[in-house]
C-alpha cells in the first residue's frame, strides 16, 4: 500500500476565487452567503445562497470555450488551474498515461438544463444550441480537466448528492494508494444556483430564508451554496522524489449505506462511516482533533451528525472541535465537500479551526465544541471531513498533518 | 367539496386511507404520515386551494399554520385563502 499526500488545492466558491482568499474569509468568519441575483429571483420563496460573484466567463475562456463549459466546469477548470500549478505537475509520457481525475457533482450542467428548457418550453423556440449535451453531462468537467493537463488515465464522475466530492476524493485516494494511479486529480463541482435548480429544492422545504445557522437551537434550514474545490492527490514517494510542497496526508476513508431513507439521516450510517475512515486509516479516536462537520444546519441532520460523534468518540467527543463551514460558504451540495477539505487542511497545515458562523443559541442535542463565530488557533494532527448524502450514502475522508 | 372535505380527500390519500376513515380531529401523526408525507401533503393543499402555505420543515411549529389535525388545518387554509385572495 502507498502513502498518499496532497500537493496541490484549488478553489472557486462564495468566499473567495482561491484558496488563499478562502482560508482568510474562514480565519475571519466571513459570511458568503447573500441575496441571490440571476433570472427571476423574484418569483422564488428563498432568494439567499452563496453565491461566486465577480466571476465572468467571458474575462476567462474564449467564445468557444464558452459554448461548451457550463458554470460547472467553468468552476472545475479555474479551481484545477490552482491546484494543478501549486503540484508543479507537468503530464507527459507515463505519468500522463497513468493519472486521472475523478471529480464529483450532483446535478452537473443545471443552468444548460434551465436555459435550454427555458428556451424550449417557455419561449417556445423549436431550436437549441448544438453542444446543449456536451456542456450539460455530469462528466463535463472531468473531461475537460483531462483534456487541458493530459491526463489519460482512469477518470470519470462520481454523483452521490451531497456527498459526491468526498465519494470522489475517496475513489482517488483508493486509485494512488493501490498504485493504480501516481497522481490523481479529484474534487468536486456544483453550480445550482438559478431559478430551476433553487426552485427544486424550495419545493422541499428545508431552506432557510435567511441564514444557515448549524448547530444553533434557532437554526432554520440549510442555504444553498456553488463553486468548486480540486486538489492533486500524489504518491508519497513519487512527491518526495521531486521536492514537492505537501499540504497534509490523505490517511484514509470509509463509505457507508443507511439502506433506510431517502431523505432522513441515519446516526448509525453516519457514525459506522466516521468509525469506517478511522480505521481504515489506523487512527485512534482520541488523536482526532477536528472534525468538518456535513453541518447542513437542518434540524434533522445536525442533532443526528452531533448523536453519532458522540457515539463514535465517547468521552472525547467533548476533547475535539467540529465545526461547520457551510454557515459560511452555504452547501456546495455534489462539490461541497471538496471546499469543506480545505478546512480540514487548514487545521493541520495551519493550526487554524474555521468556525462555525451564525451561532445564536446553544442546542441540547448539539452539545458539542462547534467552534461557534470565531476561528480558533489549534495543534491538530488528524482531521476528519463528513458527507452524508441524501439517499443515506455517507463518505467520511481522515487526513493526517504531514 | 367544501374544504374540510377536501382536506381529507388531500390526507386519506397521502395515507393510503378511505376518507371515511379520516375525521376533523385526525393528526397526520395517528394516520402514519411521515416527515416526507407531510410535505407532499402541504404541496397538494397549495396546488388544490392555490395559496401558499408558510411551513419549513425544520420548524415546523414556527409559522401559525396548525398542522396538528384535519380540523387545524381546514382552519388554517381558510385563514390563507382570505389573506392571499
Amino acid at each position: 500500500m502507498k502513502r498518499v499526500v496532497i500537493t496541490g488545492a484549488g478553489t472557486i466558491n462564495a468566499l473567495g476565487h482561491n484558496v488563499p482568499d478562502t482560508l482568510e474569509a474562514m480565519r475571519e468568519g466571513v459570511c458568503g452567503i447573500g441575496p441571490l441575483a440571476f433570472r427571476d429571483v423574484e418569483r422564488l420563496q428563498i432568494q439567499i445562497g452563496g453565491q461566486v460573484r465577480g466571476f465572468e466567463a467571458e474575462g476567462h475562456y474564449n467564445r468557444q470555450q464558452i459554448s461548451l463549459y457550463d458554470r460547472f466546469t467553468q468552476f472545475t477548470l479555474a479551481a484545477a488551474r490552482e491546484a494543478i500549478e501549486q503540484s508543479g505537475l507537468s503530464f507527459t509520457d507515463d505519468l500522463s498515461a497513468r493519472s486521472g481525475v475523478v471529480l464529483g457533482t450532483a446535478g452537473g450542467g443545471v443552468s444548460t438544463w434551465d436555459d435550454n428548457y427555458r428556451a424550449v418550453y417557455e419561449e417556445g423556440k423549436n431550436r437549441v444550441h448544438p453542444f446543449v449535451v456536451p456542456k450539460l453531462m455530469n462528466n463535463a468537467a472531468a473531461s475537460h480537466v483531462s483534456m487541458e493537463w493530459n491526463l489519460r488515465g482512469p477518470s470519470f464522475t462520481v454523483s452521490t448528492a451531497c456527498a459526491s466530492s468526498n465519494h470522489a476524493m475517496a475513489q482517488a485516494f483508493a486509485m494512488v494508494r493501490s498504485g493504480m494511479a501516481p497522481v490523481m486529480v479529484t474534487g468536486g463541482s456544483e453550480s445550482m444556483l438559478c431559478f430551476g435548480g433553487v426552485k427544486a429544492w424550495e419545493g422541499l422545504r428545508v431552506m432557510s430564508r435567511d441564514a444557515c445557522r448549524p448547530f444553533s437551537a434557532n437554526r432554520n434550514g440549510m442555504v444553498q451554496g456553488e463553486g468548486a474545490g480540486v486538489f492533486v492527490f500524489e504518491e508519497l514517494e513519487h512527491a518526495r522524489k521531486r521536492g514537492a510542497q505537501i499540504l497534509c496526508e490523505v490517511a484514509g476513508f470509509a463509505m457507508t449505506s443507511d439502506a433506510s431513507d431517502i431523505v432522513m439521516p441515519s446516526k448509525a450510517g453516519a457514525a459506522r462511516a466516521m468509525e469506517g475512515a478511522m480505521q481504515d486509516a489506523g487512527i485512534n479516536r482520541d488523536e482526532v482533533g477536528y472534525i468538518n462537520a456535513h453541518g447542513t444546519g437542518t434540524a434533522a441532520n445536525d442533532k443526528t451528525e452531533c448523536a453519532a460523534v458522540a457515539d463514535v468518540f465517547g468521552p472525547h467527543a467533548d476533547n475535539l472541535m467540529i465545526s461547520s463551514t457551510k454557515s459560511m460558504h452555504g452547501h456546495l451540495i455534489g462539490g461541497t465537500g471538496a471546499v469543506e477539505l480545505l478546512a480540514c487542511i487548514m487545521a493541520l497545515r495551519d493550526g487554524v479551526i474555521a468556525p462555525t458562523i451564525g451561532y445564536q443559541e446553544a442546542d441540547p442535542e448539539c452539545a458539542l465544541d462547534v467552534v461557534p463565530n470565531e476561528a480558533r488557533e489549534a495543534s491538530v494532527t488528524v482531521a476528519l471531513s463528513n458527507a452524508f448524502a441524501f439517499g443515506g450514502l455517507n463518505a467520511v475522508v481522515a487526513l493526517r498533518k504531514h | 367539496m367544501n374544504t374540510q372535505d377536501q382536506v381529507i380527500a388531500i390526507i386519506a390519500e397521502q395515507a393510503l386511507l378511505e376518507p371515511s376513515d379520516v375525521t376533523p380531529d385526525s393528526t397526520l401523526e395517528s394516520l402514519g404520515i411521515d416527515s416526507l408525507g407531510l410535505v407532499e401533503s402541504i404541496f397538494a393543499i397549495e396546488e388544490a386551494f392555490d395559496i401558499n402555505v408558510p411551513f419549513n420543515a425544520n420548524d415546523p411549529e414556527a409559522s401559525d399554520f396548525d398542522i396538528s389535525t384535519v380540523a387545524s388545518i381546514t382552519e388554517g387554509i381558510e385563514r390563507l385563502k382570505a389573506e392571499q385572495s
